[in-house]
């Protein structure tokens, strides 16, 4: 079972992918706003992609 | 390095407090916010005014001529605002029975910026959308409701960062993304809840922070109508009255030789709230994306049609401007709408887990649920 570790995280462990996400959330953001054309396209898949995670997430396909 | 018992408590508390004060709001904000995410294509389909495709080659019409139209239209009333829409060649014409009556009375005529033609439409401040935008923006109370809304925006951010600090005891023995679906539902929705804020949670601090700048709209217009507009109107402090009020098109045309690259958003007719009671206060916008949002004041003597002075914008104001879009999403094409509503979807998620949760442990003592927090969702530890 990899879902439990018997040993505790160390707090960048548990805040590396979060602060990934928030990372590529602010490109996301923040592409649309200064550019067209691919600037868009980068802003859709940004934002796009923390969609799809979650969904990941919730269908168990993360934690595998 | 862990957080303490008595920290990981008092920020669990927060979280809960600060959660239940704005969930209700919370709720109402992203179910009527999702339909205005696509306001302007609802709007589009049901009651814009067909703008006709064909372009007649000819010089575009004279601003005066689609004053006096307007006028016309709306016998006794003056002009407050002539504005200009982003996207489409329409000119909307603002008229009131007073330059400084209330935004209630005023009334919206719109035209063919090509054409100069009177376009047929229903009024745009009707109809099932904005009264969304009302009850969005200011619970259908104006000005405080805004403030309401603008307090509620604060407490959710406050709500954001304590769920993000009582994520880490939480996560500390399970891997990122997980959703234990195989025990409780409780173990499930928390898993869910703490999976989809987590990944949300960029998206919610930004819309979060940029609706409340956008709530608090009408005190930085305040602001800047005390400050730098009052500045740019001192040497006229004391003028006697107009005596006549000249061409608006001459207005216009002076701005924007003044700035070349940019073309008019907006003119404030002399005694409106944006302008003095000697100028056309003309806005202009860039031609980028990010110019686009970020207008520039011109103030046009009125009677003299001279250029009294084109400046930046304040700070603070650039910021409300740019948070607008960040705040409505509409500024990367009809995609980036739908994931913004996807997202909104998932903020729904996360305030109906939010209440699930709060529901089912309101009988149970604070240090259970602590240990809850701190176990990652199993307090029986010995399994």
């Amino acid at each position: 079972m990899s879902e439990r570790k018997t040993v505790s995280q160390t707090t960048w462990r548990i805040f590396r992918w979060p602060l990934l996400i928030g990372v590529v959330s602010v490109i996301g953001l923040l592409a649309a706003l200064v550019g067209d054309g691919w600037y868009d396209v980068l802003s859709w898949f940004c934002l796009g992609s923390c969609v799809i995670l979650m969904v990941l997430a919730w269908r168990g396909w993360l934690a595998r | 390095m862990a957080m303490s018992q008595p920290a990981i408590r008092r920020w669990y508390l927060v979280h809960k407090w600060t959660s239940l004060v704005c969930t209700a709001f919370l709720l109402l904000l992203c179910v009527t916010g999702l339909p205005l995410i696509f306001h302007e294509e609802i709007d589009g389909l049901t009651r814009a005014p067909t703008v006709s495709a064909v372009i007649r080659p000819a010089p575009p019409p004279n601003l005066d001529a689609i004053v006096a139209r307007a006028l016309a239209e709306r016998p006794g009333e003056v002009m407050m605002f002539l504005s200009h829409d982003p996207d489409k060649p329409i000119w909307y014409a603002i008229t009131a029975p007073r330059v400084d009556s209330q935004e209630d009375q005023t009334h919206i005529a719109q035209f063919d910026a090509r054409t100069g033609e009177l376009l047929k439409a229903p009024p745009l401040d009707t109809g099932v959308m904005h009264f969304l935008l009302e009850l969005h923006s200011s619970l259908l109370l104006g000005l405080p409701g805004e403030m309401v809304m603008a307090l509620v925006g604060l407490v959710f951010l406050v709500s954001l960062v304590s769920g993000a600090v009582v994520y880490a005891p939480f996560m500390r023995k399970l891997a990122f993304g997980t959703v234990r679906k195989g025990r409780s539902s409780r173990v499930k929705w928390l898993d869910t809840h703490n999976v989809v804020g987590i990944v949300a949670l960029a998206w919610l601090t930004v819309v979060g922070a940029t609706g409340v700048i956008t709530a608090l709209s009408t005190p930085i217009a305040g602001l800047w109508q005390m400050g730098q507009l009052a500045e740019m109107t001192a040497p006229y402090k004391n003028a006697p009255p107009l005596r006549r009020l000249g061409s608006v098109h001459q207005a216009a045309r002076v701005a924007r030789a003044a700035a070349p690259t940019m073309s008019v958003s907006i003119i404030a007719w002399p005694g409106t709230f944006f302008s003095s009671k000697h100028h056309y206060a003309v806005f202009l916008s860039g031609d980028t994306p990010l110019t686009r949002k970020l207008i520039k004041p011109a103030l046009v003597d009125a009677e003299t049609g001279q250029l009294t002075t084109i400046q930046e914008m304040p700070l603070y104001v650039k910021t409300l401007f740019l948070s607008q879009p960040l705040h409505f999403g509409d500024y990367g094409g009809l995609p980036l709408k739908i994931v913004w509503a996807l997202l909104d979807i998932a903020a729904i998620v996360v305030l109906a887990t939010g209440i699930y949760l709060w529901l089912g442990r309101r009988r149970v003592p604070i240090e259970k649920r602590i240990l809850e927090l701190n176990s990652g969702g199993v307090p029986e530890a010995a399994e």
